[in-house]
């Protein structure tokens, strides 16, 4: 504990110096985001982080930074983090505001202990030990921000990638395109099924041509698909299967049930007209032979 | 008991399927405690993890106790008649589920689920 | 004591489910529509769930009992006016609801009936 209260004490004696040579390392810093952060809000989060870390060093040492002690530091570390992982800094970025207080530290740290090159070792161990943490702390809570906007942006895009059209007087259809994992298949059967209610639907058709592998996943998704749209009184027929596909299906096991399949869209259309009671009919011809 | 639990997933921002999974999964086990656990209760924890939000639902009852939970999981299997989906269903619609049982001192189901 | 009412129409059955059903209700509802189905010589019943926010496994075995106690009356039974959110959470459930059929309302739930009594299914 002796060892850290020196931070502690060295922070307390030097803030107003500390203070100033960290800011300019930051702004001299080639990280710095000068068009995403103004230099008096710079200033202003330093000067409240060195001496929330003052007054944690004081209290706890250097040691453990998951104790309460440390929890108002954290807080602020955790928001300065999310805020520039939303604003659109890089991880490095966000990080340099810890990282760039090692210097200055040190330099305070070894004219302190100019006398005591043991001490001072230990010292700058702690230190070093203690900023890497902190440091590596603003990257964890940096990449969780950056995972919920991609969440978001995905979410948002998948709903933009599944547009059902109805074809004909009780006919919807869907082209898939791309990959069907579980939480794309939440968002088909949702669309899906919104469609069938809203156009009273009888049928709806499930193109897969832009599915480029189906494994027992995808099928297992598609059958679950298929099932909830027959539980709200639809029928489904699935088309688009090339032969690859159909070998896979068969080679895999898949049971695919009684649900009609087609290799064509308009192979599909056509059944599901002649279900429906309608068909296409082709008129004069005599003219134009 | 089905509203509040309603309630509390549209406090938490969950979707409209994600709100009936959960219902429905609440719906299982609070059965499960009238029919085979004499009563009991359910505890009801909003959760927030940074930007996560999630809903923790626990049943507890102090009933007999099931005596082979891996059975009890399996769909089909049923003491009461019923169609043996509560348990096996219940962890199917959700997240995260945990289940603690003992023969004569009751039994504990956990459920979680995530915005 | 509360019953569910039971709607004819025609030769079939109308069946409106829009309050929370316990074990009582449920048990005098199979007893009043097995009645009704006899009683009537009706040919199909319509299930209607549509203000049902929530179908669980206990919903779920009443249905199927419903099914096949028609059916062994020789009366074909659709369930009508199932909500997205359940029917999507039906599948993740696991509830098999074999043989038991579905249309999108009522209207399409009588055609359906129809279609099947003409082809001479039941």
């Amino acid at each position: 504990m002796k060892a850290s209260s020196r931070i502690a004490g060295v922070i307390h004696t030097h803030e107003k110096d500390l203070l100033v040579e960290w800011v300019k390392a930051q702004l001299a810093a080639s990280t710095l985001r000068g068009d995403l952060l103004k230099e008096a809000d710079l200033r202003e989060q330093s000067r409240t982080f060195l001496s929330g870390m003052q007054a944690a060093t004081q209290k706890a040492g250097s040691e453990d930074v998951d104790g309460p002690a440390w929890a108002d530091v954290k807080s602020q570390l955790n928001e300065l983090s999310r805020v520039r992982a939303l604003a659109g800094f890089s991880p490095s970025e966000t990080a340099t505001f810890v990282f760039s207080l090692k210097q200055p530290l040190f330099s305070r740290l070894s004219k302190e202990l100019k006398s005591d090159p043991e001490a001072l070792a230990a010292e700058l161990w702690s230190a070093t030990v203690l900023l890497d943490k902190l440091g590596l702390y603003t990257t964890e809570i940096y990449q969780k921000s950056r995972e919920s906007v991609i969440e978001r942006q995905q979410t948002e895009l998948l709903e933009l990638s599944t547009p059902v059209v109805e074809l004909w007087d009780d006919i919807v259809a869907l082209p898939l395109v791309g990959t069907l994992d579980s939480n794309r298949t939440q968002i088909v059967m949702e669309t899906l099924l919104q469609k069938i209610v809203q156009t009273s639907a009888s049928i709806a058709i499930i193109d897969i041509t832009g599915v480029p592998t189906v494994d027992t996943l995808v099928a297992q998704h598609l059958l679950k698909t298929v099932a909830a749209t027959r539980l709200m009184g639809a029928d489904c027929i699935i088309s688009g299967i090339r032969p690859q596909i159909a070998q896979t299906i068969v080679h895999l096991g898949v049971n695919l049930g009684e649900v009609t399949t087609k290799a064509t869209l308009a192979d599909a259309f056509l059944v599901a007209l002649k279900r429906t009671g309608s068909s296409i009919q082709k008129v004069g011809g005599a003219e134009t032979a | 008991m089905r509203q509040v639990v309603r309630e509390h997933a549209i406090g938490q921002g969950f979707s409209l399927v994600d709100q009936t999974k959960i219902v429905t999964a609440a719906s299982e086990l609070a059965r499960n405690i009238l029919n085979y656990g004499g009563g009991g209760e359910m505890i009801v924890q909003p959760l927030a993890e940074g930007v996560r939000r999630g809903l923790k639902l626990s049943f507890i009852d102090q009933g007999p106790g099931i005596p082979d939970i891996q059975l009890a999981l399996k769909d089909g299997y049923t003491t009461g008649g019923g169609m043996g989906l509560g348990l096996g269903g219940a962890k199917r619609l959700s997240n995260e589920f945990q289940i603690d049982s003992r023969v004569g001192a009751g039994t504990r189901v956990t459920i979680t689920r995530w915005k | 004591m509360e019953r569910i009412p039971i709607l004819k129409m025609g030769k079939f059955l109308l069946v409106t489910i829009q309050v929370d059903m316990h074990d009582q209700l449920a048990l005098t509802l199979q007893d009043d529509l097995t009645t009704r189905i006899a009683k009537e010589r009706s040919r199909g019943v319509l299930l209607d769930i549509s203000a049902l926010d929530v179908v669980d496994s206990f919903i779920g075995r009443m249905i199927a009992n419903i099914s096949s106690m028609a059916r062994v009356l020789d009366a074909e039974t659709v369930v009508v006016g199932m909500q997205p959110a359940v029917a999507i959470t039906l599948v993740e459930l696991g509830l098999p609801l074999e043989g038991v059929h579905t249309a999108l309302n009522v209207e399409k739930g009588m055609a359906l009936l129809q279609r099947r009594l003409a082809a001479g299914h039941g």
